[in-house]
């Protein structure tokens, strides 16, 4: 049971499922690192409206797909984590560590087409 | 409806096995979606500890009762090597920047009770509590 | 009477077992459960009881209580007891009528005892061991229900004047304030986060703005607990302003050793809005204007 990536509109969006095991994170990472090295990408958004939960090693690879990703010159953006998820991560003390953060998927690529834009333009 | 779980925690799919069973007996306890989502949170954490440090261990889940408070209970066990410094492990890293290092902490602040004890090379087991806040029979 | 006398003067007096004592009580029911009714009433415990609830009840009770005696098991008590405390059964009793009536019952069935017994010292001794913890026990139990109940009926009261004193104004799209006033506690903490992150969720908040002028104390707790907010916030891609830090509370916690860099703070409420619309505009002077959130660096460092 793997993550779908999806391509819309030249950005990557990565659909977590709720109970993602350790193994299928990590095997998420090396197929995301893959497809952006791959393909030219605008940007990746990472959607979490469904994850249940986020534990500390979750935090701590997206933390690293963020950075890996970043450093292939691609932005990343988290969406979608729920009032709960968010209240008991700050409880657990996890940060995103200044990944951008979105409501949600239309959110989410708003910020990523605005900052494309910003980018084209400037 | 059972009001017990008991996990043998020996792989990472088992964390996931784990904290599923404590978000479903958490929500059949009556507990709020937001409690639901900070007690599996606690048990994914100590749930890894196990893996982390001991390799394999075992997580049982039950529903407590004291006077007329109802609860639900968290007990992770292992035999593995033991904590060497308790107070260590138990600072809080939070303030320092979100330390992710042994989950102990975290789990504290997630639920309402705490306590652990470990012997080196004998095992180490920790047990949580949340209470529901209202009386069930309302 | 007369039978015990001549078995005192035959033999060595047998040992009361407890359950004698039941059977005693049991047997006396009908005579003893009428004169507790008539004593209540005659007390004025019974004011507002009908017939019929008297006399249902009075049965019950008085075999919950032999039950009691008997098997020891207080499972039946308690779940008694946890009735009259919520108001699901005697509603028409109040605490002190019902704990009247308990004692009255206490006292009957002491008394019934001393008249079975009074003739062997160490019977009576013998009886009233098995029957005095009981009844002790028994009225702890109702006492400790009636006092949970209490503090559970405060305790949502409580919560409910939390709630109503966090409200959570939708000022434009994308713009939510919240005025705090009142002491800002960890229970409160709590409550206001969920509230702000579900708000967050339902009026898809960019910037919320949350003044906290009518807070009385804002020490280091006070601040930690805006800093959860603002970083539970943040995850939902809204950005918190605080309003009502004056500079010298700012000084203060600093000073205590608070890092307030990770809050986002504005003296008064009307600057606090007028940031936030300022985030909101879409007007393309800086990176950070159009972009409420902190941009990632290239190369991230943990």
């Amino acid at each position: 049971m793997s993550a779908p990536i999806l391509s819309l509109d030249g950005f990557l969006v990565v659909t977590i499922q709720k109970n993602p095991t350790d193994s299928e994170i990590i095997s998420l990472h090396e197929t995301l690192l893959r497809r952006v090295s791959e393909v030219r990408t605008d940007g990746v958004l990472i959607d979490l409206t469904a994850l249940e939960v986020m534990d500390s090693f979750c935090t701590r690879m997206l933390r690293a797909v963020a950075r890996t990703i970043g450093l292939r010159g691609a932005p990343v953006v988290i969406a979608g984590i729920q009032p709960e998820v968010a209240f008991a991560m700050v409880q657990l003390g996890l940060t995103l560590q200044g990944i951008p953060t979105a409501l949600d998927l239309e959110e989410g690529i708003d910020l990523l087409r605005r900052r494309r834009r910003r980018e084209r333009g400037s | 409806m059972t009001e017990k779980a008991r996990i043998r925690v020996a792989r990472e799919a088992d964390i996931v096995d784990a904290r599923q069973q404590g978000r479903g007996l958490a929500g059949r306890l009556g507990f709020s979606s937001c409690d639901c989502v900070l007690i599996a949170t606690a048990i994914s954490e100590l749930a890894r500890n196990i893996i982390q440090y001991a390799e394999t261990g075992e997580i049982v889940i039950q529903a407590v009762r004291r006077g007329r408070a109802r609860g639900i209970e968290v007990i992770a066990s292992d035999r593995g090597p033991g904590i060497e410094d308790l107070d260590l492990a138990m600072q809080d890293g939070f303030s320092t920047g979100g330390s992710l290092g042994l989950g102990l902490p975290g789990a504290r602040r997630l639920m309402d009770e705490f306590a652990v004890s470990s012997e080196l090379r004998r095992g180490t087991e920790v047990s949580v509590v949340k209470w529901l806040k209202d009386a069930p029979s309302r | 009477m007369g039978e015990r006398d001549n078995a005192k003067r035959v033999g060595p007096a047998r040992d009361v077992q407890r359950s004698e004592v039941v059977e005693a009580l049991r047997v006396a029911k009908d005579t003893l459960r009428r004169q507790w009714v008539e004593a209540m009433a005659s007390k004025g415990f019974l004011a507002d009881m009908t017939e019929e609830e008297t006399e249902t009840e009075s049965h019950v009770i008085y075999n919950t209580v032999l039950e009691c005696i008997e098997t020891r098991d207080y499972g039946g008590v308690e779940r008694y007891a946890q009735g009259v405390a919520e108001r699901s059964t005697l509603r028409s009793m109040t605490p002190d009528q019902f704990l009247g009536g308990l004692l009255t019952l206490r006292d009957l069935y002491g008394r019934h005892l001393f008249t079975q017994y009074r003739d062997d010292d160490r019977q009576l001794r013998q009886a009233l061991d098995a029957y005095e913890p009981v009844a002790n026990r028994i009225l702890s139990i109702v006492v400790t229900a009636y006092l949970g109940e209490r503090e559970q009926v405060l305790s949502r009261q409580q919560d409910a004047i939390r709630e109503l004193s966090t409200p959570v104004l939708q000022l434009r799209d994308g713009l939510l304030i919240l005025p705090i006033i009142g002491v800002l506690d960890s229970a409160r903490a709590s409550q206001l986060t969920s509230g702000l992150l579900r708000a967050i969720r339902t009026h898809r908040t960019r910037v919320a703005v949350l003044d906290i002028t009518g807070v009385p104390t804002v020490d280091s707790k006070v601040a930690n607990h805006l800093l959860q907010t603002t970083a539970a916030a943040g995850l939902m891609g809204a950005t918190v302003i605080v309003t009502g830090i004056s500079p010298e509370i700012a000084k203060a916690l600093v000073a205590i050793g608070v890092d307030l860099s990770k809050i986002r703070a504005v003296g008064d409420l009307q600057g606090g809005i007028a940031e936030a619309d300022r985030l909101l505009g879409y007007v393309v002077q800086d990176r950070r204007e159009q972009d409420p959130r902190p941009a990632p660096s290239d190369t991230e460092k943990t």
